[in-house]
């Protein structure tokens, strides 16, 4: 009835226990007295630390103990253990110990309460447990009852106060406590004591917390490796058990012999650094054991702990196979689904087919091609060959090299049932990813082509969702092995699923860069065309169609660059929106935009508008959104390819560059840039004479000078939007930069700004730069100076190029810029750890539903409304706005 | 639904816009609940029966309560809790 009660199994309890000295004793193969491994022939010492009998690392060799090998029989190891000649304390009980020693009383070892109180205690934890709650509340009352009794109630012995001078020395009434005492002390607690110091009697006996035998791991735990030049070199653990016996020796002998206390001391404290080492080596308070090259040891706790220990490394995190990884590079030719894979690679990964009397033939063919193609040049066609053929042979399973000389052979005898080890083809699906995975999209499903040279290839709208450019990143790509594996992934994880974003219900992958720079270059001022050049355009999307209509101009034919590309449009796609370029006039005349700003597509033709990055980009276009809500994912691959090619061939057709005299501006603009800046200055020192007299008014629930520096800021910002704004007067959309800037391809108007006019205010923390030397930045300036230049104003541009001292501060600008980027990456990446570790099994039932493994409900409808992100019109579930629009063209 | 608070004076939390509509599910609309989502009591949220809230309404352990509250993204949502005693 319940599906959830059938899958689940819920772990009922867990129980932790310490080992007892007579466990350690009982599971041990041997005692280990011998500090030294092997011998001068390279034989192992008995009773030393690489004994046989804690079984053995070299494959063939016999285990002593239970006769196996390692290998395919897996003996499992065996312990040993080291009997110590005096008791230390285990480090990661010194919390446990301290509690005890504090709640109990050192004469008669009972628990430092009245009768009274532990019955009262006693009932209320009954209740607690009876009712599943945590007791650790009740525990740390005990424990602060305890603290506060001076006499102990039983035997009217004076409580002495018990420290804990870190990591593991303990004092009573400041007089220090040896381990061997402190076993004592353990050891006179009673068993009925022990639940009050959250002890559970079946799992620990306190004293246990005090080591007086340690287990020594098995030589499979800590494996020495043979270095090529024949020296053996030991594992971490083994070079710390090395010194605990060596230790352990000398403090046994120095107290056989009746050597002084002192000495006896110093060796028992310096036993005890040695196992406090081997259980944790990074102990706060004790410097860690260092190799020989100086290099901390990795003891016990330092394999389990953190990023690279037992836990997230190798449990929670796994190898595969069938994968690689290469660098990236462009290629706007490959569909935004595909994925060029380098021939060598290619030939290095493997598809498993089945061979059946549909295939067999093919499956011969491609066995045969093995030979043929060591011999292959790499201009040749790509010929997928296998790598090893699989059978069933009397119940075993074999797996077969292909190799030239064998291939033929093997070809002959392939038989149905058997299972090829391909060589990728083109069409394969595979994954493709690239790290940091931070979205779904970060890892999705493409379709092989396999491709000469070095590197993997991928079309350029595919970078936005990896974050991925081409510097250099590396990416990963992982082979799919199994049918229902490519089936999922095929309609779940290709890229032409994704393109809507489940992150804010837009598109994500869609034109950058040079494709937004050909469609503006296509479309702006009503641009026309010779008809050969339309020609040219629409062969290179492969176009079939009627041709565009033509206009005849002075005995020429023309064709509009709005008509070419409708080419690319649905017939019966219909939308209106302001593009990119729109320069926010403060009267719209929406329908007919003097500035052509307003995009207006009709039934698949686009009648007026610019097309930029608010129609075809990444992130913003509007028509893609529209084309994949209303045709589909295949019709939205389709148009993002064609838009990819017919951009690029009008962007290399016409040529478009841009060089450093695109920030030129004439002489006169110059002059109008440096009288504002002359005018700002005056401002600025107009502002500090009236701070200076006093004559400045403050601005509410600010300081004089917090409201000086606040009025400079302003008059800063503002000189620099000027210098912008005269500079942006000169350069105009025949300019390579602004048509980038304007069209949203890259860059900003801001940057040209800075490039021609003026880079502005330098800021760190969001105030004008004032740290340095005494009351001033640099030694160039007077003291006290608060001026423009004084404080970080950098009144040049790049073009004409920086003062040193604007240079200096620049430079503290864009540090401050670097900080912040690292350490914002490295916070929000351990918040989303920690984010993803709580989400990561709650999921969205069938019946709408968000559980939680065990079937808990954690929301009764996903998102309280049931709306897929991706699906959603930019995070909300219906456009009313494109409904009302569809009812009004209705009409 | 019951009022339990005792001083007539203390402000009546219902009343306050933070607080979303609460109801005690009767025993024949529970029922059809844990059919509806095919869950066992124990799988809903919880409310404590100290919470200000259950007193209000009077919700004994073993209930459900109905919460009716605003929601950004569907005006109004559902959710139901199960009433479990508090110590």
């Amino acid at each position: 009835m319940n599906r959830f009660r059938n899958v689940t199994k819920k772990i009922g309890s867990l129980e932790f226990a310490v080992l007892s000295p007579t466990e350690i004793r009982k599971m041990s193969a041997t005692k280990v007295i011998t500090a030294d491994t092997y011998d001068d022939d390279g034989f192992p010492i008995t009773m030393g630390l690489m004994d046989p009998r804690l079984s053995v690392i070299e494959p063939g060799l016999r285990c002593k103990t239970c006769g196996l090998k390692v290998g395919k029989d897996k003996c499992p190891g065996h312990f040993g253990h080291i009997d110590l000649a005096m008791p230390v304390i285990h480090v990661g009980f010194v919390k446990t110990i301290r509690n005890c020693l504090r709640a109990t009383c050192r004469n008669c070892g009972r628990l430092l309460l009245t009768d009274k109180q532990i019955e009262e205690f006693s009932k209320m934890m009954e209740k607690h447990r009876s009712e599943g709650r945590d007791l650790s509340y009740i525990l740390k009352n005990i424990l602060n009852e305890c603290k506060k009794v001076e006499k102990c109630p039983r035997c009217g012995r004076e409580v002495g106060k018990i420290d804990l001078d870190k990591p593991t020395t303990f004092r009573e009434n400041g007089k220090k406590l040896t381990p061997s005492e402190i076993r004592e002390w353990l050891e006179k607690i009673p068993d009925e004591d022990l639940p009050f110091l959250d002890i559970n009697r079946k799992a620990a006996r306190p004293e246990w917390m005090v080591l007086t035998v340690l287990p020594v791991p098995p030589v499979t735990v800590r494996p020495s490796v043979t270095l090529e030049s024949g020296e053996r070199s030991e594992d971490d653990l083994t070079h710390k058990l090395v010194d605990v016996i060596r230790i352990n020796q000398r403090l046994q002998e120095n107290r056989d012999a009746g050597a002084p206390q002192l000495i006896v001391e110093d060796l028992w404290e310096l036993l005890q650094y040695h196992v406090t080492t081997y259980l944790d080596n990074q102990t706060s308070g004790i410097p860690p054991a260092r190799h020989r090259s100086g290099r901390p040891l990795k003891t016990l706790a330092q394999r389990l702990k953190g990023k690279e220990g037992r836990f997230r490394s190798n449990l929670s995190g796994k190898r595969v196979n069938f994968s690689a990884r290469t660098v990236i590079s462009p290629d706007p030719n490959l569909s935004i689904n595909e994925i060029g894979v380098p021939i060598e690679i290619a030939r290095e990964l493997t598809v498993p087919v089945r061979v059946t009397p549909h295939n067999i033939e093919w499956c011969k063919k491609l066995v045969r091609q093995t030979a043929e193609v060591s011999s292959q040049e790499d201009t040749e066609e790509y010929k997928p060959c296998v790598n090893y053929v699989k059978r069933i042979r009397d119940g075993m399973e074999q797996r077969i090299k292909v190799t030239e000389k064998n291939a033929e052979e093997v070809a002959e005898r392939l038989e149905v049932g058997s299972i090829i080890e391909r060589q990728l083809m083109d069409g394969d699906i595979a994954l493709f990813n690239r790290q940091p995975s931070l979205h779904r999209m970060s890892m999705m499903a493409h379709r092989v082509r396999v491709v000469p040279y070095k590197t993997f290839r991928f079309n350029l709208a595919v970078c936005p969702p990896y974050n991925a450019d081409y510097d250099g990143d590396e990416m990963n790509l992982h082979l799919l092995q199994g049918e229902e594996a490519k089936a999922e992934a095929e309609i779940l994880m290709k890229v032409q699923e994704n393109i809507l974003s489940p992150r804010f219900g837009g598109i994500i992958i869609g034109g950058i860069h040079d494709r937004i720079s050909g469609c503006f270059l296509l479309t702006y001022k009503n641009k026309k065309f010779s008809k050969d050049d339309a020609a040219y355009i629409l062969s290179c999307i492969g176009y079939k169609g009627k041709f565009p209509e033509t206009h005849t101009e002075n005995g020429k034919e023309y064709v509009y660059g709005r008509d070419i590309f409708s080419v690319l449009l649905p017939k019966d796609l219909s939308i209106e929106y302001k593009a990119k370029a729109c320069f926010n006039c403060e009267k719209c005349t929406a329908p007919d935009c003097p500035h052509n700003a307003y995009v207006i597509i009709k039934k698949g033709r686009l009648i007026q508008g610019i097309i930029d990055e608010n129609s075809i980009g990444a992130f913003k276009g509007k028509i893609i959104d529209r084309i994949i809500r209303e045709h589909g994912t295949d019709a939205g691959r389709e148009f993002i390819d064609n838009v990819t090619k017919l951009s690029i061939a009008v962007v290399t057709r016409y040529g478009f560059t841009t060089s450093i005299d695109d920030e030129d501006i004439p002489e006169e603009a110059k002059k109008q840039i440096e009288e504002g800046l002359k005018k700002a200055e005056k401002k600025i020192n107009d502002l500090i004479l009236a701070y200076e007299n006093n004559e400045l008014e403050s601005l509410p629930g600010r300081s004089l000078e917090e409201t000086l520096e606040m009025e400079i800021m302003r008059v800063t910002g503002r000189t620099r939007d000027m210098a912008g704004e005269i500079a942006s007067r000169h350069l105009g959309l025949d300019n390579s930069a602004v048509i980038m800037a304007k069209s949203g391809a890259r860059g900003s108007m801001l940057n040209l700004s800075q490039m021609s006019g003026c880079v502005g205010q330098q800021a760190v923390r969001g105030e004008r730069i004032h740290r340095g030397y005494q009351h001033r930045t640099l030694p160039h300036f007077k003291k006290g100076d608060l001026g423009a230049s004084a404080k970080g104003f950098v009144a040049s541009s790049y073009k004409s190029g920086l003062t040193p001292t604007e240079y200096f501060f620049h430079s503290m600008g864009g540090r401050e810029g670097l900080v912040d980027t690292a350490v914002r990456t490295s916070r929000s990446g351990y918040m989303q750890r920690r984010l993803v570790n709580a989400l990561e099994d709650v999921k969205v039932e069938n019946d709408g539903t968000v559980r939680h493994v065990g079937g808990e409900i954690i929301q009764f409808i996903y998102g309280e409304d049931g709306i897929d992100p991706a699906r959603s019109i930019n995070g909300e579930a219906v456009d009313i706005d494109r409904i009302i629009a569809e009812v009004k063209e209705m009409r | 639904m019951v009022k339990t608070t005792e001083n007539k004076h203390q402000f009546d939390i219902l009343k306050h816009e933070l607080v979303p509509h609460h109801e005690i599910l009767s025993d024949e609309e529970k029922k059809q609940l844990i059919e509806k989502y095919n869950l066992t009591p124990d799988q809903l949220p919880k409310i404590l029966d100290s919470d200000p809230v259950s007193v209000s309404i009077g919700a004994k352990p073993g209930q459900i309560v109905k919460i009716i509250r605003k929601s950004h993204t569907a005006k109004e949502a559902v959710a139901y809790r199960l009433v479990v005693e508090s110590n």
